[in-house]
């Protein structure tokens, strides 16, 4: 069971309907932001290691 | 003295390379932080309760979209002048990530505004301006994508950064020129903040946080331009 504390926090007094989304969307776009470009390094470079691979 | 070599693609490759996952590590932790100290440690606002927390999202969000937008422009107006390649990768990858954070900041606002003035939307000036700042942003990206020409289109998506550049000082002093229901300066008022220290640091700290995760993002993009323009060239066989 949750505690009154964790609960009262959660409700975020009446708002955490505003709140908790704002931090959703928030975390999202840093999250994507950082992890895209990251992610599409590490695919080109396989891309281009399998290329000049396969060419050798 | 600054060494103008510093600045040659291959460098800036290497560089990316080597301290871009330290930056992301510390981009991550430090945004933890940012949260904790935003939700948990900071007071609650004695007038606007609990709610006042989507500032730590909200602000950081908007203030990066103008800056990264005076980044584009100033950049572009560098690759403009001075044909300099990075200054247009700089310049481009600047779009997605401002794109992403004007967005962020109008959806926080709306969700801000709902339990404020009972409006998710109203044609407020500073909205509005902010609105046009995402157009804008978008008209860039585009116009950088409808050229096959990858240097042409930067230069004339510069172009169009540097003419929108006007609105960046409408946004910032639409509370000030004109009756908006948008609340004025808090922060960058002059005297001094009208928010207590309690709330203003960790929204500081959010605003750098903010600032630091564009940065780790935009050189990202720029190193996965490089790879894509220059992987027939031997330093870049050297270095993937």
């Amino acid at each position: 069971m949750p505690s009154a504390g964790l609960y009262q926090w959660l409700l975020m007094d009446g708002y955490g309907w505003f709140v908790w989304p704002s931090y959703v969307l928030g975390l999202l776009v840093l999250l994507f932001n950082l992890a895209y470009p990251f992610y599409r390094h590490r695919r080109l470079s396989m891309q281009w290691r399998r290329r000049s691979g396969s060419r050798e | 003295m600054l060494n103008h070599r510093l600045f040659a693609v291959e460098n800036v490759y290497r560089w990316c390379g080597r301290w871009l996952p330290w930056l992301l590590a510390l981009s991550i932790l430090s945004l933890l932080l940012g949260l904790v100290w935003g939700l948990y440690i900071a007071p609650a606002d004695y007038r606007q309760s609990e709610a006042y927390r989507i500032i730590y999202m909200h602000v950081p969000a908007a203030w990066a979209s103008m800056f990264l937008y005076l980044v584009m422009a100033g950049s572009g107006m560098v690759a403009l002048i001075w044909r300099i390649k990075l200054a247009e990768m700089i310049s481009m990858e600047c779009a997605p990530v401002g794109a992403a954070m004007t967005a962020l900041a109008l959806l926080t606002g709306m969700l801000w505004g709902k339990p404020m003035w009972g409006a998710y939307w109203v044609w407020d000036a500073r909205l509005t301006s902010e609105l046009i700042l995402l157009f804008l942003y978008i008209g860039v990206m585009a116009l950088n994508t409808a050229i096959p020409d990858p240097r042409k289109a930067a230069r004339a998506a510069a172009v169009l950064a540097i003419i929108g550049i006007v609105n960046i000082p409408i946004i910032h002093y639409s509370v000030v020129w004109w009756n908006t229901l948008h609340q004025g300066p808090t922060v960058t008022r002059f005297g001094a903040p009208a928010a207590h220290v309690s709330i203003l640091l960790p929204l500081l700290w959010m605003a750098a946080v903010f600032k630091l995760t564009c940065f780790v993002s935009i050189m990202a993009r720029v190193r996965n331009t490089i790879l894509l323009r220059y992987r027939q060239t031997q330093w870049l066989q050297k270095n993937a």
